[in-house]
C-alpha cells in the first residue's frame, strides 16, 4: 500500500517502451541504408590501389593517402587532356553564377507581379507558366538546339546560361507567386497610398520581407543547375563542358586501368557543392518550402 | 464645403454588383461610419475612395477635385488599415516616414512630421523600434500615426479597431474621437460594431447589399429607423417585432389591441399588414407601466443579468419580448409583471416594403 503514486506533475514516460524501440530502430536501419554507400566512397577515396585490389570494401584504409583527390582534382584524364576535374568545376561555376542569379531575379519579379498585380489575362498566363512545369525535358532538345543556333548562341556558356533560366522559369515563379500571395493585401495597399509604385514596393516592401523564399530558391537552382548533366552535355562544346560531365568522361573511360579510388574521390568532389549547400542550410530550407506550400 | 464626393458609384466583379449607383456628400470635418453586416460592401466603397479598386461607374471627388482616375497616393488620404498593415522590416520612424520619403520631401520637414505626430499619438519612446515589438494598440497608434504625417484632408479608417482586445477597443476609440475633435479633419470610419459606429459618428449610413439603407446623425437613425432592417441592426439587445395589423388607431397583433396614440407617422396614417417595433429599453415595467399608452400583463420566462441592467425574457401576444429592466430589479423567472409603453418610441413598417410608416 506505501508504494501507491498519485499521479501529479508530467506523465512519467519510459525510455524503452516499444514505442521508442520501433521508433528509433527503423531510423537506425535507415539512416544506415542511406550513410553506407558514402562511406564506402569515402574509404575507397583514401585508399591505395594496392588495398583495393584486396576486395575487402567495407574495411577501413590501412594506411591513408589523398593521391587519389589530388589526382582526381588536377591530373585525371579525359581523352588528351589531363587537367582532371579542375576544369570542369570552373566551367561548372561560370555557367551557375549567371543562371542562378538571373533565373531567380526573373521568377521573384514574374511571382510578385502575378500575385499582386493582376492584369487580364494573369491567370491564364500563370496556367500557361505551370504547364510548362510537366512537359519533359527531352521533347524540348532538338528546337532548343535550333532557337539557340539561330541566335548564335549553340555551344556557348551563355546559351546554356539561357536554357537554365528558361527552365528553371516555372517552378521557381509558382515558388514566389504563393509566397508572395501569404504577405497580406492590406501592407501592399498601405504601400500604394503610401505613393510606392511597382519596382517600389518589390524592392522596399516585399524583397526584405523574403529572405526565406529566397533562400529556397537558390538551394533550389544550384542543387539543380550544378547537378543539371543533360543540358551540359548537348548545349556546349568539350571546353566547357560542367564538371558533372567531366565526371562522367573520366569515370567511364575505357583505356587503363580502373582506378576506383580516383573515381570516389572525383564523384564526391562534384557532390560537394550540393552537399554543402544542403548541410548549411537545412532548416531554412524547409521553412521556406513550407511557407511556399501553404497558400496556392 | 464638400470634402468627399461620391457620384453613381457602382462596382461589379464580374456579374456580381457590390455597389449599386451610390452617392453620398460628405462636408468638410465631418465624422462619417460606414456600418453594416459583413459583404455589405462598406470596405469596398472606402477601397473605391481610397483609389484601391477601380470603379466600374461613377465619379469620386475628393476637395472638389475629380479623382476618380487619381492614385491613391494622389488622393490626399491617409488609410489605416485592420491589420496595422505596418512595414515588418521598418522601425516605427521608418514606417512614418516611407511615404513621404516616395513624395521626395525634404529630410527636415520629414522629421518635424514624423516628430510631431510621435507626439500626438504618443508613441515617441517607440520610435526606433520594429512592429513586432510593439503590443497592438501600439501598433494601430503607429498606423493611425502614418496617415497623419501625410497632412492630408480625409482620413479612411478599415475597421481599425476589430482586431484588438475589447478593452484596449473602447480606449482607442476615445483617442480616435478626441483626435477628430482636435485635427477636424474629415474621417470616413468603417466597422461593423454598431458601439462604435454610434459613439464616433456625425452621421452613420448603414449599408446592406451594396446601398445605403440610411445615412442620418445616430440620433436619428436609433429614434427613427428607416426600414425595418436599420431597426433590427441597430440597438443591443435587438429591437422586438411584433406583426400585425393597423386597424384605426391600434396595432392588432395575436389577439391583442395596442393603441398607437402618439405615434408620428412618416405621412398620413394609413392602416393594413405592418410590423411594430418597438426597443427593449423603452418598455418600461412595474408602476410607472400603468399610465403609459400600452399596457399588457406578462409573465417572465428567462432572466439575464448584466450587472449595469437586466434583460428579462418574456412573451407578448405569442411572440418573444425582450424587457430591459434596472441592474437592481429582482425579477425571477414565472413573476407575472405589468409593462407598458408609449407607441410614440416605437415603429412601425410596412409589412411588404418593410419601410417606415
Amino acid at each position: 500500500m506505501a508504494d501507491v503514486v498519485t499521479p501529479r506533475g508530467p506523465k512519467p514516460r519510459p525510455r524503452f517502451s516499444r514505442t521508442n524501440i520501433m521508433l528509433y530502430g527503423t531510423l537506425i536501419v535507415v539512416a544506415a541504408y542511406y550513410a553506407l554507400p558514402l562511406y564506402v566512397m569515402i574509404v575507397t577515396s583514401l585508399k591505395g590501389m594496392p588495398e583495393i585490389r584486396i576486395g575487402n570494401i567495407f574495411a577501413p584504409p590501412v594506411e591513408v593517402t589523398y593521391e587519389p583527390w589530388v589526382k582526381a582534382w588536377a591530373e585525371a584524364c579525359t581523352g588528351i587532356n589531363c587537367e582532371g576535374l579542375s576544369r570542369g568545376f570552373w566551367n561548372s561555376v561560370q555557367i551557375l553564377i549567371p543562371s542562378v542569379i538571373l533565373s531567380i531575379a526573373i521568377a521573384s519579379v514574374n511571382g510578385y507581379a502575378l500575385a499582386n498585380w493582376k492584369f487580364k489575362g494573369s491567370e491564364v498566363f500563370f496556367t500557361i507558366l505551370i504547364v510548362g512545369a510537366f512537359i519533359p525535358y527531352q521533347v524540348m532538345i532538338y528546337p532548343i538546339v535550333i532557337i539557340l543556333r539561330e541566335m548564335g548562341l549553340y555551344g556557348n556558356i551563355w546559351g546554356l546560361v539561357l536554357v537554365h533560366t528558361v527552365f528553371g522559369m516555372p517552378i521557381l515563379t509558382l515558388l514566389f507567386r504563393n509566397y508572395f500571395t501569404s504577405v497580406p493585401e492590406e501592407l501592399f495597399k498601405a504601400a500604394r497610398v503610401d505613393g510606392a509604385g511597382f519596382w517600389g514596393i518589390y524592392f522596399r516592401i516585399m524583397l526584405p520581407m523574403s529572405l526565406p523564399i529566397f533562400v529556397v530558391a537558390i538551394i533550389l537552382q544550384v542543387t539543380g543547375i550544378w547537378n543539371d548533366f543533360l543540358f551540359g552535355v548537348i548545349y556546349t562544346k568539350p571546353a566547357d563542358y560542367p564538371m558533372t560531365v567531366q565526371l562522367n568522361n573520366i569515370v567511364n573511360s575505357v583505356q587503363g586501368v580502373k582506378e576506383y579510388n580516383v573515381n570516389m574521390a572525383a564523384t564526391l568532389l562534384t557532390g560537394l557543392v550540393p552537399l554543402i549547400i544542403y548541410f548549411a542550410s537545412g532548416k531554412l530550407f524547409v521553412r521556406g518550402i513550407a511557407a511556399g506550400a501553404v497558400k496556392g | 464645403m464638400t470634402s468627399v464626393l461620391v457620384k453613381d458609384l457602382t462596382l461589379k466583379f464580374g456579374a456580381l454588383t457590390v455597389l449599386d449607383n451610390l452617392n453620398i456628400d460628405i462636408p468638410e470635418g465631418e465624422f462619417l461610419v460606414l456600418l453594416g453586416a459583413s459583404g455589405c460592401g462598406k470596405s469596398t466603397l472606402l477601397n473605391c475612395i481610397a483609389g484601391l479598386l477601380d470603379v466600374t461607374d461613377g465619379e469620386i471627388h475628393i476637395n472638389d477635385r475629380n479623382v476618380t482616375w487619381e492614385e491613391p497616393s494622389g488622393r490626399g488620404i491617409g488609410m489605416v488599415f485592420q491589420s496595422y498593415a505596418l512595414y515588418p522590416q521598418m522601425t516605427v520612424e521608418g514606417n512614418l516616414s516611407f511615404g513621404l520619403k516616395n513624395a521626395r520631401m525634404p529630410k527636415d520637414e520629414i522629421q518635424k512630421r514624423v516628430a510631431r505626430a510621435a507626439e500626438i499619438l504618443q508613441i515617441e519612446p517607440l520610435l526606433q523600434r520594429k512592429p513586432a515589438a510593439l503590443s497592438g494598440g501600439q501598433r494601430q497608434r503607429v498606423a493611425i500615426g502614418r496617415a497623419l504625417v501625410r497632412d492630408v484632408d480625409v482620413f479612411l479608417f478599415d475597421e481599425p479597431l476589430s482586431n484588438l482586445d475589447a478593452k484596449l477597443r473602447a480606449d482607442l476609440r476615445v483617442e480616435i474621437k478626441r483626435l477628430h475633435h482636435s485635427l477636424k479633419n474629415t474621417m470616413i470610419y468603417v466597422t461593423h460594431d454598431q458601439v462604435e459606429a454610434m459613439t464616433l459618428a456625425d452621421r452613420i449610413a448603414i449599408m446592406k447589399g451594396g446601398i445605403i439603407q440610411q445615412l442620418d446623425t445616430p440620433t436619428e437613425i436609433y429614434n427613427r429607423p428607416k426600414n425595418k432592417y436599420v431597426a433590427g441592426f441597430i440597438g443591443s439587445p435587438e429591437i422586438n417585432f411584433f406583426e400585425g395589423v393597423i386597424e384605426g388607431d391600434a396595432f392588432v397583433t395575436g389577439g391583442e389591441r395596442l393603441s398607437l396614440e402618439g405615434y408620428a407617422f412618416q405621412g398620413t396614417a394609413t392602416s393594413g399588414p405592418a410590423w411594430l417595433g418597438i426597443r427593449p429599453e423603452h418598455i418600461v415595467s412595474g408602476e410607472a407601466a400603468a399610465s403609459l399608452p400600452v399596457t399588457a400583463e406578462v409573465t417572465i420566462d428567462l432572466v439575464e443579468p448584466m450587472g449595469s441592467d437586466t434583460l428579462a425574457w418574456a412573451s407578448l401576444a405569442g411572440m418573444p419580448v425582450r424587457i430591459r429592466m434596472d441592474g437592481q430589479a429582482a425579477v425571477l423567472p414565472g413573476d407575472r409583471i405589468t409593462i407598458g409603453f408609449d407607441p410614440a418610441r416605437a415603429s412601425l413598417f410596412d409589412k411588404q416594403t418593410e419601410e417606415r410608416l
